[in-house]
């Protein structure tokens, strides 16, 4: 009863925030906590398997393959808010407004019988008692649940494979590739500059700073840039601000790379 | 414990999941408020399971996890492939089946 | 064999009827299938072999009839050996419909009638053959020409040897698609091709009083078959017996080109010359003739329609004489000849028992020499290059003597000239008709005078006179191959009248038709057999005054004429009344239902489809694409689920 209280009004708000925060990571995590509440309930509601079952698989496997969905499409394809749909976003939340109250009512007025709980039926333990039903009654369902996800796991395959159409270039055939792009266009042969590299800092979102003193793009990760770690904006003057603030926060590495970066300078 | 709180707060769930399908239109979160659908859907098996004093709630409730996870597998399979393809996530992006 | 005998059924009126109760076939009769087999054969192997039967498909076009011929004659001799009591027999060759209990056979009937009838398609129709070797020697499609010829022999032999009326459609059907195909044979042609569509248009008016005939047999008797009809038609009513003699009559009216269905026949003459002498005279058109005599035992029973059948031929055969003397068409005077002799047929059909067997005596002289002039008239064209008009022959006697003797000998039978075959068969017609009525006999009498009038106009146009020959024209003798058809013709129709010598016709024909009435006359037979000979002498006459004697013809028809030369000139308004009556109400009823078709009944079929259309249009705006809109109408289907789960568990 405490259980149910407590998570409750949790488990709506993260299901709401779900819904409408921005970044598909915060919903993801948000998802997260949902499932692990429910799994909580259903400890609470004598099912410990389905608890095991809902943190591991669920909470576990499922949400990590989103994760894993999520950081290979790119953690940056966050929904624009511009409606594309017009009247769809009214549309929804009228008609689930009066979905939600229509169940609840339904619920409401039905009249349910006293719990009988599961003391009989879990007298043996749950799984046993689960595991009797499953191998029981139920064992041509579990049967075809095991062929239906070895044929999800094989359609995964095919959909995610794609065929090299063309052979897989060497790394003669790279260097040769780079060459002729620094002849054509005249592409800087080297590898791009480190980040952190000339700057005051040695970390992966500090830009490089060039030996005229700008700082290069090139030299930190797209993802933070697209992510807001990193300023988009790269002119100098910007990276002085960046670079001030930090100071102020951390004297000593301030201090470190001033010798270090500014050493020439003086 | 009533019965009725745990439908409630399953119903609001299942409201909760379907309205975010229909608003969001990054096909992943879209995926995972399917998932929360199907979890709302759970938590009133294993309640009425408990109601009824008998196990083949959970047993369902089990299976729909079975489901969801191939469903989960093949879903994500789509949208990346569809990402690779079209360089986007969005489930509006992909409306060329129409008039 | 004795109790298959014929049998007379007296009559309150006097008349009687002749059932038909044919023996089995046997013996050297049981080859009667050979006698169609063979020209269809003939068909079969010139139209569907194609080209490579060119080199000799007009031989062998030649020798299916002659083949039919001698099997015919060979049955001749047959029957002639048999007591005129065994004189019918049948050979029942399959079952050709089964519906039901209902059953028709399709058999082969010979008798007197059909049997006379071979011999004259076989014996006319080979002649006509070995004619068209030489008329049609320098046209490409020559095998086509004798292909369909043959086909047209085995449909008329179908036609008169059926023992069912069902099969006797069988051949008047053939016939008419063999004459369609044969008149627009120089479908190249505009006339040709509008004179073919013009003759089967008109034909099948025809035949829809003969289907008619055989529905009405069929639901009234059960049976289509003479055997069933005759021996059916005593317990008939009388206006049973009525409507089938007048739809047979319509039959007739169609085939034989008689009034009001005789339009087609003059343009029929498009069709090359050897296809009017066998089709359009000697054979097909008489088919209506066979059809009065053949049904003799229907007519018995119904007066009414036995006066309709005199006043159709009496009509026709004043018709066709006065459109015979307007036309400067050699083909189409002839034409209008072969209609005008058709109706002294019908007129003699009409009269009864005393009429039937001069109708055929008269159908089988005039097939002989109306056949032979039709052949002369293709020698001469061949001669003048295919020119018709008579304005530009004159004088031709010279310079082809034998088709000018052959000829005349058909000139003096058509007119009835003693002795030869037309005098005798004619005259016992006009008596006949005397004997039925004076009116009917003096209508007779006047189309004789008329006949011989027209007839030496042909004559002095074509033969005598002075040369009014094209530039360059060279008129010659035709080669042998067409004169040996033509002198065996004119030979037939100098002695065709021995057939009555002693009244052999009469008796030959008496087991089909019943004995001959005798009639009475107002004056004796030999003083009106001198009146008809003065009152021909008198058409010859005055046909000479008019056309020879000295006179120049002009090169061009007169305008400036009395009414009554341009009404002949103009069929009598035959085509302007179908056109007035039924083609021009036809075409106005054809735009109004085009009308009621274009607007009403398609208006309302295309706008249901661009109502339909319409709506999709819109509705399918409906499917937009984008998942989340379907996903919506998915919630609201749920929620209208749920409402209902609801509504039906609360209440």
């Amino acid at each position: 009863m405490i259980a149910f209280w407590a998570l409750a009004p949790l488990m709506v708000l993260a299901a709401v925030g779900m819904v409408l925060v921005r970044k598909a990571v915060h919903s993801a995590l948000l998802l997260a906590f949902v499932m692990v509440c429910l799994a909580v309930l259903y400890a609470a509601q004598q099912a410990p398997f389905l608890f095991a079952v809902q943190i591991i698989v669920y909470t576990g496997a499922i949400l990590m393959l989103f994760l894993f969905v999520l950081m290979l499409v790119g953690v940056d394809a966050s929904d624009s808010v511009v409606e594309t749909i017009p009247g769809q976003r009214l549309a929804a939340t009228v008609l689930g407004l009066l979905f939600g109250l229509v169940l609840v009512l339904g619920v409401a007025q039905a009249t349910m019988s006293a719990s009988v709980g599961l003391g009989a039926a879990n007298r043996d333990g749950n799984v046993d008692a689960l595991a009797t039903l499953l191998f029981g009654p139920y064992v041509l369902a579990f049967e075809v649940t095991s062929a239906l996800l070895i044929t999800a796991a094989l359609g995964a395959m095919v959909l995610a494979h794609s065929e090299r159409l063309t052979p897989k270039p060497t790394q003669r055939d790279l260097a040769a590739q780079r060459i002729r792009d620094y002849a054509d266009h005249g592409k800087h042969l080297g590898p791009m500059p480190t980040p952190g590299v000339y700057a005051r800092h040695n970390a992966v979102d500090t830009p490089a700073l060039l030996p005229d003193g700008s700082p290069s793009s090139l030299s930190v990760s797209r993802s933070l840039q697209a992510r807001g770690t990193i300023p988009a904006d790269l002119s100098p003057a910007a990276v002085d601000r960046t670079a001030t603030a930090l100071d102020s926060t951390d004297s000593h590495q301030r201090s470190a790379a001033k010798h270090t970066d500014r050493g020439s300078g003086r | 414990m009533n019965t009725d709180h745990y439908l409630t707060l399953s119903a609001l769930l299942f409201t909760i999941g379907a309205v975010g399908v229909l608003v969001r239109r990054n096909a992943i979160v879209v995926f995972m408020c399917v998932e929360l659908m199907l979890n709302a859907s759970n938590l009133a098996l294993v309640s009425f399971s408990r109601a009824h004093g008998q196990l083949d709630g959970q047993v369902a409730a089990f299976f729909v996890m079975v489901v969801a996870a191939a469903e989960v597998v093949v879903g994500l399979a789509i949208i990346v492939a569809i990402f690779r393809s079209r360089r986007s996530a969005s489930v509006d992006d992909a409306s060329l089946l129409k008039y | 064999m004795s109790q298959l005998a014929v049998r007379v059924i007296p009559l309150a009126s006097g008349e009687v009827g002749v059932p038909v109760v044919p023996a089995e076939a046997d013996g050297l009769l049981s080859l009667v299938w050979l006698v169609v087999a063979l020209p269809a054969l003939g068909a079969a192997v010139l139209l569907l072999g194609g080209r490579r039967t060119d080199p000799w498909g007009h031989l062998f076009g030649c020798a299916m009839p002659i083949g039919s011929f001698v099997v015919g004659l060979a049955a001749f001799a047959q029957l002639l050996g048999r007591d005129a009591e065994e004189r019918q027999v049948r050979q029942a060759l399959w079952t050709w419909l089964e519906v039901g209990d209902w059953q028709a056979e399709f058999a082969l009937l010979l008798d007197p009638l059909s049997m006379l009838f071979v011999l004259l398609i076989c014996g006319v129709g080979s002649l006509i053959h070995v004619y068209s070797v030489g008329y049609m020697a320098h046209d490409a499609n020559r095998r086509r020409f004798f292909g369909q010829l043959n086909l047209f022999v085995t449909a008329m032999l179908v036609l008169v040897l059926a023992d069912d009326y069902l099969g006797v459609f069988l051949g008047w059907e053939g016939v008419g698609l063999a004459s369609y195909l044969l008149i627009g044979f120089w479908a190249h042609k505009d006339s040709a091709a509008t004179a073919a569509k013009k003759a089967f248009i008109v034909n099948r008016v025809g035949d829809l009083g003969m289907s008619l005939a055989v529905m009405l047999m069929v639901a009234t008797f059960g049976t289509s078959s003479f055997a069933g009809v005759s021996a059916a038609m005593p317990d008939a009513s009388e206006g049973t017996a009525t409507a089938l003699g007048l739809l047979l009559l319509l039959a007739a009216c169609g085939k034989s080109a008689q009034v009001p269905l005789q339009s087609w026949l003059l343009d029929a003459m498009e069709g090359p010359t050897p296809v009017s002498a066998l089709i359009h005279a000697a054979t097909m058109v008489t088919a209506g003739v066979y059809l009065v005599v053949r049904s003799s035992f229907v007519y018995a029973f119904t007066p009414t329609a036995e006066t309709a059948v005199v006043v159709v031929g009496l009509v026709t055969l004043l018709v066709g004489a006065i459109i015979g003397c307007a036309k400067d068409d050699i083909k189409k005077a002839l034409a209008g000849s072969t209609m005008s002799q058709i109706g002294y047929m019908m007129l003699a059909a009409g009269i009864g028992p005393a009429g039937y067997a001069f109708a055929i005596f008269h159908l089988l002289t005039h097939g002989f020499f109306k056949a032979g002039m039709f052949l002369g008239a293709g020698s001469v064209m061949h001669a003048t290059d295919d020119d018709v008009d008579m304005r530009h022959y004159g004088a031709l006697r010279t310079a082809m003597p034998v088709t000018f003797a052959t000829f005349a000998v058909g000139y003096l039978a058509i007119i009835g000239f003693p002795p030869f075959s037309g005098f005798f068969s004619k005259d016992r017609i006009i008596e006949a008709a005397f004997g039925e009525g004076w009116i009917y006999g003096t209508g007779a009498l006047i189309g004789a005078g008329i006949t011989a009038f027209y007839m030496t106009r042909v004559m002095l146009l074509t033969f005598l006179g002075s040369k009014r020959w094209r530039d360059g024209v060279h008129p010659h003798e035709s080669p042998r191959v067409m004169t040996t058809p033509l002198i065996v013709l004119a030979v037939l129709s100098l002695v065709g009248g021995v057939l009555i010598l002693g009244g052999w016709i009469t008796g030959w024909l008496e087991p089909v038709t019943g004995p001959e009435e005798p009639h009475d006359l107002f004056v004796s037979p030999l003083v009106l057999t001198g009146i008809i000979t003065l009152v021909v002498l008198g058409g010859v006459a005055i046909g000479w005054f008019t056309y020879g004697a000295g006179r120049t013809i002009a090169d061009y028809p007169p305008a400036n004429v009395r009414f009554a030369t341009r009404a002949a000139r103009a069929d009598l308004f035959g085509d302007a009344l179908n056109e007035a009556v039924f083609m021009r109400p036809g075409q106005q009823l054809t735009k109004a239902l085009l009308f009621v078709d274009d607007k009403i009944v398609d208006g309302f079929v295309n706008g249901l489809a661009a109502l339909v259309g319409g709506s999709s249009g819109a509705a399918r705006r409906a499917q937009t694409g984008f998942v989340r809109t379907y996903a919506l109408t998915m919630l609201g289907g749920a929620l209208i689920t749920v409402v209902a789960t609801l509504a039906v568990t609360l209440t």
